[in-house]
């Protein structure tokens, strides 16, 4: 495949990127889909829009959030150096709010008076309770029967700012049967709803709106680095559950030549267990929740469930620019498994004092794997997309900790 | 052009051929939904061959996927029971394959997603689906602008696209929608899932109305559907009647406890395909205007 211009163009008016994308959603959708976009161009041409944004992004989400050099993990690793880019830090505790914010601005431009979610972690769910409440809109929130058991934290919020949480016990019952029960609502309910979609999937214009709206943690992050270095970064770094966080760092860098991009999905018990949840690593190009891209299935194209200690990443899908990266080699995708990120997670809380969020966990496994090896003057900006607060009873269970 | 196998008699000629001559008997089509390989191969085979004598004018076949995301609870378990119980995509062909041994006038049509189709490969699977008898396709998450994908082939291929139209098409998209349509027209009563709502006679006239300035195709009308005495209002206002969830209803209350088939669960099915063909045959049919 020859290079394009630009990794950056995309997606094209059909809402491809390469075989990737497209609107692969029901009738009832569709009028509605077709609006969303008319509504996002107008917004996008709207310098009203990007301003208020704004305003939200920095006086109640707190950005831009901190570029961090993690210096005693630089020296514990004693190779490259570590920057994380602490979207943990956002108001809510993940990057989810970036995205969240757009969409509810969205949603009330387009006149919609009530929002739907689904949630896997919960990160998302908290963030949409969250500008739910804020701009008195009722909010219903879907989330997987195992995901609420292991998020309890983070249901209790969702709960506490006013929004309802439907657990979901169908299928695998975690994220993508929680995607499946919010489209429900959603046909059921098209006139008066709007879905806020989590991550960088679904029908276009979904994946390319979402990925405008997490862009803000890469514009920052460069210019960041470059005061901080005075140069570009030789390596990003993020993990990857649909990819909205690892989309949000590395699109702002895909024409900067000389820039390494990692997406780190998760592993798992081991890819070759098949109990993981990377779908570029172990999965093929299928159709699901409104677009094509790498999916985990068996032969007859039936979904097969993913597997992940953390909740954020369990899903059998990625986002279809993430696909379409991999397929032109912009972008390489590596895995890191549940005991490795469950190792990660207690280095990083000891030596630096910050508790992550699991799925960022898999991110810094890749950087504790590959950051020993590296000169001392290569740089690593990672994204840290969330704190790891609501993953402490997982955690506890896993060292069999009573708490 | 190569003539595809089904062109002459089978595909979209099949369905063409049902609809006139029910126009000419001066009634609306039962167009039966079942989730194919519910609750096991071999009670849904002799399901599907019982369902023409029982008034089943077209017959409908669910394609299990994991992730329905248009169905209802019923819906859902149908495909996980089939699922269950082995079925796959080419097992449903095989199937149909057969019923052709017997029944070379009762329209097959396919309904459901995408990704099992996309997974066997559309030139695969519409070769495949032509040689067994299929005629027709109602793919969810196919709207008018993914046509390029398999609607435009199986077009080519002889088959019948059956598109769905919905309260929410409006004006505007209706011409798109109608494009490439063929077979029939199925309109979705309400905005929602499999199951969950029920369809109103004379919301459904108006729309069958607005839908027929469109196009000259039959139009059939599900979700909602569910008793002789809906069909019988339905029959009235348009050209068929899809009944979907009240089959998967009928057959999951003939289980027993392990959800196994019993002795009464093909029965229980085509007893209410005949309740439901009686309401149907029953109905006043509005002159056409
Ligand atoms: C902290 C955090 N990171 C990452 C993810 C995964 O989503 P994405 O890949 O879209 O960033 C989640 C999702 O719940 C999350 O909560």
């Amino acid at each position: 495949m020859s290079k394009p211009n630009s990794y950056r163009t995309g997606p094209d008016a059909g809402g491809r990127f390469g075989i990737h994308g497209g609107r692969f959603a029901a009738e009832t959708l569709m009028p509605l889909i077709l609006e969303l976009e008319d509504a996002y161009r107008a917004a996008q041409a709207d310098p009203s829009f990007r301003e208020e944004l704004d305003y939200y992004l920095a006086q109640y989400a707190g950005r831009p959030s901190p570029l961090y050099f993690a210096e005693r993990l630089t020296e514990h690793f004693g190779g490259a150096k570590i920057y994380f880019k602490r979207d943990e830090l956002n108001h809510t505790g993940s990057h989810k709010i970036n995205n969240c914010l757009g969409q509810i601005l969205l949603a009330r431009r387009m006149g919609k008076t009530r929002i739907i979610a689904e949630t896997g972690a919960g990160q998302h769910g908290v963030a949409s309770a969250t500008v739910s409440a804020l701009f008195g809109l009722p909010c219903t929130v879907y989330m997987g029967e195992v995901d609420v058991e292991r998020q309890q934290p983070n249901v209790f919020r969702m709960k506490l700012l006013g929004s309802e949480v439907v657990p979901v016990s169908s299928g695998s019952r975690t994220l993508k049967d929680a995607l499946n029960e919010a489209i429900r609502d959603w046909v059921t309910n098209v006139a008066d709803t709007f879905y806020i979609i989590g991550t960088v999937a679904g029908p276009h214009p979904y994946p390319e709106l979402v990925r405008d709206f997490q862009s803000v943690i890469g514009d920052e992050a460069k210019e960041q680095i470059l005061k901080a270095e005075g140069r570009l970064p030789d390596t990003l770094v993020a993990c990857i559950g649909g990819g909205s966080n690892a989309m949000g760092l590395f699109h702002p860098f895909l024409d900067d030549d000389g820039v390494e991009i990692i997406g780190v999905e998760a592993a798992g018990d081991g890819i070759e267990t098949g109990r993981h949840a990377a779908s570029i690593t172990g999965g093929r190009p299928g159709v699901l929740h409104g677009n094509r891209t790498y999916l985990l299935q068996d032969e007859d194209g039936q979904i097969t469930e993913a597997h992940s200690i953390s909740a954020g990443l369990d899903y059998p899908g990625i986002g279809p620019e993430h696909a379409w990266l991999n397929d032109v080699g912009r972008v390489k995708y590596d895995s890191a498994t549940d005991a490795d990120a469950l190792a990660a997670f207690q280095m990083c809380s000891k030596l630096e004092g910050i508790i992550p969020a699991l799925e960022p966990s898999h991110a810094l496994a890749h950087v504790a794997k590959i950051a020993p090896d590296l000169p001392k003057d290569h740089i690593i900006v990672m994204n840290m997309c969330g704190r790891g607060d609501k993953d402490i009873f997982t955690v506890a269970e896993m060292l069999g900790v009573k708490i | 052009m190569t003539t595809a196998p089904n062109s002459k008699n089978g595909g979209r000629a099949r369905i063409e051929a049902r609809f006139a001559k029910l126009r000419d008997e001066g009634r609306a089509a039962l167009v039966t939904y079942i989730m194919s390989g519910d609750p096991d191969l071999e009670t849904s085979a002799k399901i599907i061959a019982g369902l023409p004598a029982a008034g089943a004018d077209i017959i409908e076949l669910g394609m299990a996927f994991t992730d329905p995301m248009a169905d209802g609870p019923s819906i859902q378990v149908a495909g996980l029971r089939a699922l269950d119980a082995g079925i796959t995509l080419k097992k449903t062909l095989a199937m149909v394959a057969d019923f052709r041994q017997h029944d070379m006038e009762t329209p097959i049509v396919l309904m459901g997603y995408y990704n099992p189709i996309h997974a066997m490969g559309v030139p695969e699977f519409l070769a495949a689906a032509s040689a067994s008898g299929i005629d027709g396709l109602i793919i969810v998450d196919l709207p008018p602008e993914e046509d390029a994908e398999l609607c435009l082939p199986a077009l080519e291929a002889g088959l019948s696209f059956i598109r769905l139209a919905t309260p929410t098409t409006d004006e505007k998209r209706l011409p798109a929608v109608m494009a490439n349509t063929s077979g029939f027209v199925y309109y979705v009563s309400y905005a929602g899932i499999t199951g969950a709502g029920s369809a109103d006679a004379d919301t459904v006239a108006a729309a069958v109305a607005r839908i027929q300035e469109h196009t000259d195709l039959p139009i059939a009308v599900g979700f909602g559907i569910r008793t002789p005495e809906q069909a019988k209002g339905i029959a009235s206002v348009a050209d068929g009647v899809v009944v979907g969830t009240a089959f998967i209803d009928v057959l999951r209350d003939s289980l027993d406890a392990a959800g196994k088939a019993t002795a009464t669960t093909v029965d229980a099915v085509l007893d209410l395909s005949r309740d439901l063909a009686a309401g149907v045959a029953s109905a006043n049919r509005r002159a056409a205007p």
